[in-house]
């Protein structure tokens, strides 16, 4: 990667740099669309503007999740092929899924506060808050596989297995919670919640949408970095042991 | 006379710690090498690196015609591995552990009978649940679960602990018939009053790499 | 592979057969468990017999993860980890292996719990054959993702605390249509109980299915 001189250690780079600046002007975009310039709605009020922050956290957070997938099944083929391969998909698992779990919480949260204005309680047992929540506690689990100490492959590779089986698992988990419900339909709570969406608020979403894919995005690169560097770091002093082990039996021999 | 284990240069690091750090080694078939170094040496790990267990970071390292950076795991089953823990399974009866351990080799269970005779253990012991028995008649049983499968290359991790007088004997004794019916044996002891009975070969090890060697055989 | 995964599950059901761990410990446990429901609903008999179903699954997966975490136990203690490693068994034949075994452990725990649940929620067996094909179904699933996921967590240090954690999300679905399908068996609800019954068998072939494949890099160190 590009690095700017004096800047060994830091992880922004000029391209980043410009993202964060674009980040920044979208969010300032999204907030004014969000809460000034789009109408509100007929039935919710101002309520529904959560609508903007709520929808695209959990689009970003099921990206994430696929990102996760992905990178996993692609270190686990990599790594295959040889010893320490794929490192660079086990890297970007690990930051897709710190970033996911960030956004499955906003979404938990907005979700909750939603719900306590237009229902009048913080939880409702829909499909949707249910899976949501399953999600939030699988990426903690994975995450907590991350954080434990092990040699970085075999991290990788038991995190890896868990990203890819949890994916799996993910329509299941869906499809159950979904057909519970449905079952278990009473008065159709769920449909006070999802309100008409056309014309001004339709474009704002889309636009919020997009916002907060470029906020993401930045994260994600610098989670990344942070992980290269904390490997980077590890790695030297590895290097370092190696060589005084070489260096201590030349002095003694 | 084919070389059953051949390092150069190898680094290996496990833990994020190089337990190898430039190993050169040549063992050829027949062998009964005696490994001495104190603690941290690298005994342990090159004999795991040798099974397979530890992957190699740099260098060249070939056991039983294996290449260990392209495949390290075929060469695991020509290999019995026995390290400071016996590898037991506590709740069973003696027999029933070694009868396991053989039908798991692909060996008769049978075999299992021979093996316990073999290292010593009487049949009145083979229905006793492992967890009632000493650890010197533990080490016997796992000494007894690794005869039965025959391996070709023998790594034993201090073996001849826990074990009294005439158990070190017949493991001595075991040793002797492996070699000479081809397999390599290598062992770690700290003891060093072993080395003149058995090991046709002393290698010293120090900072994960060869310091002394009194030569092939 | 089958020969070999029959040998594993042979050598796991003596080792229970040797120490009695799950007739002895576990299903105690878990019949105490629903002791401790009756107290946490203040033995309010129409809100056990409405849960009984429910309850009966938790039961399940409180003592059947236990039992989980004792199969790895017993492959990572005293160093047999390696030696199996070092063995010819394939990493398939290890999972089915396992699976198997504690497929049979968790059997045992319920033919304790059906039997517990009937006399103290004063539940009547409406549907036999629902309540046999949702309770093998349930405990098919349950196993394999166990041993599938009880193998990333294995030889940890933490496992015992982190294995409920990344287990319970998984078994969700299996909690969820387990608890659902007895239910309709035992009459307390009038639903699609078989259909409950199949996603279980369903779940059990998909986590199988992923599990043999993906079992040998969870054993891979290094």
């Amino acid at each position: 990667m590009a690095q700017m001189p004096g800047t060994k250690h830091m992880t922004a780079t000029p391209a980043t740099r410009v993202l964060g600046a674009v980040a920044l002007v979208a969010v300032l975009l999204m907030v004014l669309l969000g809460l000034v310039v789009s109408p509100a709605d007929v039935v919710q009020g101002q309520a529904v503007r959560m609508l903007y922050l709520h929808v695209p956290s959990i689009w970003i957070a099921y990206g994430a999740f696929v990102l996760t997938s992905l990178s996993s099944a692609l270190f686990l083929i990599r790594s295959r092929r040889r010893h320490d391969g794929g490192r660079h998909y086990d890297r970007l698992a690990g930051s897709a899924a710190e970033v996911g779990v960030v956004f499955t919480g906003i979404t938990l949260a907005t979700g909750m506060l939603w719900g306590r204005v237009t229902w009048g309680t913080y939880w409702q047992w829909d499909a949707r808050l249910t899976t949501t929540v399953l999600l939030f506690v699988t990426y903690l689990g994975y995450l907590a596989l991350r954080r434990l100490p092990a040699d970085p492959m075999t991290r990788g590779r038991r995190t890896a297995v868990m990203a890819l089986v949890s994916f799996v698992n993910v329509p299941i988990v869906h499809y159950s919670v979904d057909w519970w419900r449905t079952l278990h339909q009473k008065a159709s709570l769920s449909v006070g919640r999802r309100p008409e969406i056309t014309g001004e608020m339709y474009w704002t979403l889309l636009y919020s949408t997009l916002a907060v894919t470029i906020v993401a995005s930045w994260l994600i690169v610098h989670r990344y970095r942070v992980i290269r560097l904390e490997e980077l770091r590890d790695e030297e002093a590895l290097e370092a042991l190696i060589a005084s082990r070489l260096k201590e039996d030349d002095v003694q021999a | 006379m084919s070389t059953v284990v051949n390092f150069h240069k190898v680094v290996a690091v496990a833990g994020g710690f190089p337990v190898l750090a430039g190993l050169d080694i040549e063992i050829a078939k027949g062998e009964i090498v005696h490994l001495r170094g104190s603690n941290g040496a690298g005994k342990t790990s090159f004999m795991r690196v040798c099974a397979g267990l530890i992957p190699i970071s740099d260098g060249d390292a070939n056991v039983l015609g294996f290449d260990m950076r392209d495949d390290r795991r075929s060469p695991r089953r020509h290999i019995g591995l026995l390290g400071h823990d016996n590898h037991l399974y506590k709740d069973l009866w003696v027999q029933e552990h070694v009868e396991f351990r053989a039908a798991a080799t692909g060996a008769e269970a049978g075999d299992a009978g021979a093996a316990l005779r073999r290292v010593g253990l009487s049949d009145r012991l083979w229905s006793v649940p492992i967890e009632r028995l000493s650890a010197g008649q533990r080490r016997r049983v796992a000494i007894a679960s690794m005869l039965v499968g025959r391996p070709q290359l023998w790594l034993l991790d201090e073996p001849h602990a826990a074990l009294d007088h005439e158990g070190r004997g017949l493991l001595d004794e075991i040793l002797v018939e492996a070699a000479s019916s081809g397999a390599t044996v290598v062992f770690a002891s700290h003891e060093r009053d072993l080395s003149k009975s058995v090991a046709t070969r002393v290698v010293t090890l120090r900072g994960g790499r060869l310091m002394e060697d009194s030569g092939a055989a | 592979m089958l020969r070999e995964a029959l040998l594993i599950a042979r050598k796991d059901l003596r080792v229970e057969w040797r120490s009695k761990v799950t007739l002895g410990h576990v299903a105690p446990l878990a019949l105490l468990i629903l002791v401790v429901f009756a107290f946490a609903f203040d033995a309010n008999a129409r809100l056990l017999e409405l849960g009984a179903g429910g309850l009966y699954w938790v039961a399940v997966l409180f003592g059947g993860t236990l039992l989980i975490q004792r199969a790895f136990d017993v492959e990572t203690e005293d160093g047999n980890f390696d030696a199996f490693r070092m063995s010819a068994i394939g990493a398939p034949s290890l999972f089915l292996g396992k699976s198997l075994g504690v497929f049979f452990q968790v059997v045992l725990l319920e033919l304790v719990l059906v039997p517990g649940v009937v006399l103290l929620y004063n539940v009547r067996i409406e549907n036999w054959v629902l309540l046999l094909a949702a309770a093998v179904g349930g405990t098919l699933a349950f196993s394999v993702c166990g041993v599938l996921w009880g193998a990333m967590a294995a030889g940890l240090r933490v496992r015992a605390t982190l294995l409920p954690l990344l287990l319970v999300p998984v078994l969700a679905p299996v909690l969820l249509a387990g608890s659902r399908a007895f239910e309709t068996a035992l009459g307390v609800r009038a639903e699609a109980g078989w259909t409950w019954t199949s996603l279980m068998f369903v779940i059990a072939a998909v986590h199988t299915a992923i599990g043999l494949g993906t079992f040998g890099f969870l054993l891979e160190e290094g």
